[in-house]
């Protein structure tokens, strides 16, 4: 069985989610099982309505969120979702939408992006976790 | 080189950033028979460290690397 890494995505802001597609890219890249659990504003960053319209940025660095956006525009960046989708293309990412978050804000399967593989309770994902190399809180 | 006379496989990945280069070649090297020649052409200084790395992990051979005016041309056998 391959080693696994395993996140924790509580954050939905540009500056948080970009690193969570590049990391997921090195573990596949490097033959690791990923397994990522959306939970708060990370689950609401996988919306279909928003997850291509969301430019926020963490409140410390909110002043240069516009610089940014358009450094990594002018470079041609992949967006953190294209990034993370092309990782699970590549290798095992499996991505777990928190169920407690899912029913508190009432969604259904189909409000969330499709690179969204399942609803899973914390217990099970702390299961999956704690079999990790290590694990990430992002 | 001495692979001249075979056939190489080039992906230009000039101006995409770490982590592209490397998951453009994994991609690549997934849909090629073995013994292929892939060469990366990349503008990105990482890809020269995760690309030799990645070739040793994946256990394939790494040819080497060819500096031109502004990016790298990097040669990879696919060789499992």
């Amino acid at each position: 069985m391959a080693d696994k890494l395993a996140m924790v995505v509580f954050s939905g802001t540009v500056d948080k989610l970009l690193p969570v597609g590049i990391i997921a890219s090195g573990g596949v890249a490097m033959g690791l099982d990923v397994e990522i659990f959306l939970t708060f504003w990370g689950l609401n960053a996988f919306r279909k309505d928003w997850v291509n319209r969301n430019t926020r940025f963490s409140k410390d660095y909110e002043d240069m969120a516009a610089m940014m956006m358009q450094v990594m525009k002018d470079k041609n960046v992949p967006s953190w979702f294209e990034t993370l989708k092309k990782a699970k293309e590549i290798g095992n990412v499996r991505i777990h939408a928190c169920a407690m978050t899912y029913d508190m804000l009432q969604m259904k399967k189909d409000d969330l992006v499709d690179i969204v593989d399942d609803v899973m309770a914390v217990g099970e994902f702390v299961d999956i976790a704690k079999d990790a190399k290590f694990t990430l809180f992002i | 080189m001495s692979h001249e006379e075979e056939k190489v496989k080039v992906i230009d990945a000039r101006g995409s950033y770490c982590p592209g280069p490397l998951m453009e070649l994994i991609r690549t090297v997934k849909q090629s028979n073995i013994g292929d020649i892939i060469e990366v052409w990349s503008s990105d200084g990482g890809s020269q460290r995760d690309i030799p790395k990645w070739t040793e992990k994946a256990g394939h051979e790494f040819l080497g690397v060819i500096h031109e005016k502004g990016y790298d041309r990097i040669r990879v056998r696919k060789t499992r």
